[in-house]
């Protein structure tokens, strides 16, 4: 009898943890079940490569270059703020700073992960937009530049905590050997602690990024929302995050509009997937 | 090796030191900086809005006027359900990573499955929401749709933070419980999930803040654009902050920004509290913890 009772309460938790595998795959059937319909009507390399994406237009234009580009100009900005900070953040807060230092140090990149993307766009149209605006002498400060700057500060935690694992794993020898031969503390963590974290800190880039490209409601706040084929960082652009926010709303069900916005969340999907497993595969490299 | 030429002026590497920290101090103190003032703006500009009437009344005049009181009950109400599905799912998986899996290429999938559930955009989570709940399921535009949507979503911080609890819990006493004679999920029962509680405690609140705070995977499966009164039953819409202040900053002109102000600032107080919880909660661990 209680080995009975065993075995159920065994296969329970077996099958919670099998869940997660049917949540991943379920969310990519749901996407594809609807993504794919649209290119019943719809040409995929028209949706790939199309240059527009004017869903009112007659006959409607589903090309989400202009959207896939928006997300990469932006990611790319904030990638660029983001991985110098966050590593210089995680090096102080692995190596240099004192104990009272770092708890604040982590206790503060801990609560800038925890604000909500929406009060990071609000803060940032009201505070941010117009200070960009200015130094640039632009007619909007909503542009591809404003959302990086945000989309930045919400990356660094990411990277932060995954890279100080990566930096504090790093072998004790390693560094003791490194001082005894007599380098400075500066010298061993550049020429000898980072590159024996390198596959963490690729997976902390990876992760950060990540991160960027799905993130939505900022972004649809701050980047001025235009479909348009983005020229310079100082333009408006629209993610394809934002624009599947922005859109659903507005459309209905079953139309060629709702099944192209379920292409786009599937494309995303396949990106950050994809990244993911990069990471991923960063990281375990490093255990083995 | 490579070999580099000496400079003509050479710093000594101690000089170089001094100067490398500095700039690593300076670019720590830019990230939490930022912090800091987004909080010091909030409090100044919507400490003023904040009273009884604005917390506990109905909006009034097209989100105008009027208080924010069904936005607070609805995300109440999100994070309620968010927990009551999203807990026991993610304790369970985690104590089969932990306790049961051995390692083979099924639990392998099941980590790889995890940390892409945790990379999925969070409107990704919001389409597939509406398509599994809202309209496959026939749940309809509901707490329930919105609520089973966020616990997905957070599943992947439960389960990494349970996972540590337990992995934390030494393997003595595991074998110390076995070797008496107790079944495996007695001693699990017993004597690891006692031991690793706080851990899924803050794990817990790290979820649920995330939940409260997230505004896309609601856009489409629960979020009432303008809603005066509570919901009737789970099968309701609702309103919630994070949703009502994108509406209040985007999508309402004139709005007096002490609204808007007020609204960001009651939203991140309820998350930074849940943070801070869990932060002392945590840190209260390390120094009490003798193993």
């Amino acid at each position: 009898m209680r080995k009975f009772r065993e075995t159920i309460i065994e296969k329970t938790i077996l099958l919670n943890g099998f869940a997660c595998i049917l949540f991943v795959v379920l969310i990519f059937v749901f996407l594809a079940k609807d993504g794919l319909a649209l290119f019943k009507t719809f040409a995929i390399q028209d949706f790939l490569f199309g240059q527009m994406w004017s869903p009112l237009a007659e006959p409607p234009q589903f090309g989400i270059l202009p959207l896939f580009l928006g997300s990469v100009i932006v990611t790319l900005g904030a990638t660029v703020i983001a991985v110098p900070l966050g590593m210089a953040c995680a090096i102080f807060i692995g190596e240099i700073a004192p104990r009272w230092m770092r708890e604040i140090l982590k206790a503060g990149v801990e609560l800038l992960a925890a604000i909500p993307s929406i009060v990071i766009g609000f803060i940032g149209m009201t505070m941010l937009g117009p200070v960009v605006k200015q130094i640039f002498h632009l007619p909007t400060g909503l542009t591809a530049l404003t959302g990086s700057i945000a989309l930045a500060f919400m990356a660094v935690p990411t990277i932060v905590s995954i890279m100080e694992d990566a930096i504090s794993s790093v072998p004790r020898i390693y560094k003791e050997g490194s001082l005894a031969l007599g380098a400075t503390h500066w010298q061993t963590i550049y020429r000898v602690i980072i590159p024996a974290a390198s596959s963490g800190i690729v997976a902390a880039v990876m992760l950060g990024i990540g991160r960027v490209i799905g993130e939505t409601m900022a972004v649809m706040m701050l980047t001025g929302n235009a479909s348009v084929m983005p020229q310079t960082i100082l333009a408006p652009v629209r993610t394809m995050t934002a624009t599947i926010a922005a859109e659903m709303g507005e459309t209905v069900r079953g139309s060629e509009h709702y099944f192209a916005l379920f292409a786009l969340g599937l494309v995303l999907f396949l990106i950050t997937f994809l990244i993911n497993l990069v990471a991923d595969a960063a990281l375990h490299r490093k255990r083995k | 090796m490579k070999i580099r030429a000496k400079p003509h002026f050479s710093v000594s590497t101690q000089t170089q030191q001094k100067i490398a920290f500095t700039l690593l101090g300076i670019a720590s103190s830019l990230v939490v900086v930022p912090v800091i003032v987004i909080f010091a703006i909030l409090i100044q500009k919507g400490w003023p809005a904040i009273n009884w009437q604005f917390l506990t009344t109905m909006p009034r005049m097209g989100m105008r006027a009027g208080g924010i009181f069904p936005a607070i009950m609805g995300t109440l109400y999100l994070v309620g359900g968010t927990i009551v599905v999203a807990l026991p799912l993610g304790v369970l998986a985690a104590i089969y990573l932990v306790e049961y899996a051995r390692r083979n290429f099924l639990t392998r999938m099941i980590e790889v499955a995890i940390v892409n559930l945790a990379g999925v955009p969070s409107v990704v989570y919001g389409l597939f929401g509406m398509g599994l709940f809202v309209i496959y399921l026939k749940m309809g535009v509901s707490i329930v749709a919105g609520a089973l949507t966020l616990a997905i979503m957070i599943l992947p911080v439960i389960i990494t933070s349970t996972k540590e609890a337990l992995q934390s819990v030494p393997r003595s006493f595991r074998e110390a419980s076995l070797a008496l004679g107790v079944s495996k999920w007695q001693t699990i029962r017993y004597v690891v999930l006692p031991n690793a509680l706080p851990g899924i405690l803050t794990g817990t609140i790290l979820g649920i803040s995330r939940a409260a705070g997230e505004t896309a995977p609601i856009l489409f499966t629960v979020a009432a654009f303008y809603l005066p009164r509570l919901p009737k039953s789970i099968f309701d819409q609702c309103m919630a902050l994070p949703y009502h202040l994108y509406v209040l900053s985007t999508q309402v002109p004139n709005v007096k920004p002490a609204l808007q102000y007020g609204t960001a600032l009651v939203l991140v107080g309820m998350v930074f509290l849940l943070n801070l919880v869990a932060i002392l909660v945590r840190s209260h661990i390390r120094s009490r913890k003798q193993w």
